[in-house]
């Protein structure tokens, strides 16, 4: 049976090259039709956000590569109800359908995967 | 136990030293190593082109001595490494770049690498994360 990976995202989209390469590792172990999640964590749930204007700072949008996500098969997609409240965003307006954890469902998550990576 | 370490900090990092501390005590206490992967970052251990100064260490090349020493399989993620200028001969042609500075310990190649190493390895290890 294969190994189970959580990759653990916690960089906001215009911090530099971190949300991108995280979200790369998620879409090249769903080519492999590896079992994966994604979990949104810390700054990382600004990913999620709503309109968001990546040209104002000369950046790409990372919303096509993450909306690709379930088309490579990585649909186990979860975000930290307190990363979210922390920083003022409404679980319902996210980009993408992603279940909301607390803190105790953060902790069984880490548990139900053998490895996980965090970026 | 069969190991894969991963590392996504740059050569000057203290989690470098450590990632390469904790991978002598893999081999030093019988274990095997099934592939080191460079991500992020740490791909710039994988030029050989790093100049320190002679009274510091110098973290880029003990990696790469400790990997011919124990034949080791190590990765780099080649679009990590494009990003930030380690490139082979075949890269440096293909874009048309003056320079190749990746050092022969290293193999560059994709992210695939990392996962059939999580497939093969009883453990992965990460150093280096944010």
């Amino acid at each position: 049976m294969s190994q189970s990976l959580l990759i653990v995202t916690r960089q906001a989209p215009w911090s530099g090259p971190g949300a991108r390469e995280a979200l790369d590792i998620a879409l090249a172990g769903g080519a492999f039709d590896l079992p994966l999640g994604l979990l949104f964590l810390d700054d990382g749930v600004f990913q999620l956000a709503p309109e968001q204007q990546p040209a104002s700072l000369a950046l790409k949008d990372l919303q096509a590569n993450l909306q690709a996500l379930p088309m490579f098969g990585v649909e186990a997609l979860y975000v930290s109800a307190r990363s979210l409240n922390e920083r003022g965003l409404s679980d319902g307006a996210l980009q993408l359908p992603v279940e909301v954890l607390d803190d105790v469902g953060l902790s069984a998550l880490f548990e139900r995967y053998d490895q996980v990576i965090t970026l | 136990m069969k190991f894969a370490i991963a590392l996504f900090s740059p050569p000057h990092a203290p989690s470098s030293r450590r990632a390469l501390r904790f991978a002598e005590a893999v081999l030093a206490g019988g274990h095997e190593i099934v592939r080191l992967f460079l991500y992020q970052d740490a791909v710039q251990h994988a030029s050989a082109a790093l100049v320190l100064p002679q009274d510091e260490t110098d973290g880029a090349r003990q990696w790469q001595t400790f990997i011919s020493d124990n034949q080791l399989d190590a990765v780099v993620c080649i679009a990590a490494a494009l990003r930030r200028g380690v490139l082979n001969d075949e890269e440096a042609a293909r874009y048309d770049k003056p320079a190749t500075v990746q050092s022969q310990a290293w193999t560059l190649s994709g992210l695939g690498q990392l996962h059939e190493a999580n497939q093969l390895a009883d453990r992965l290890i990460c150093f280096g994360g944010p």
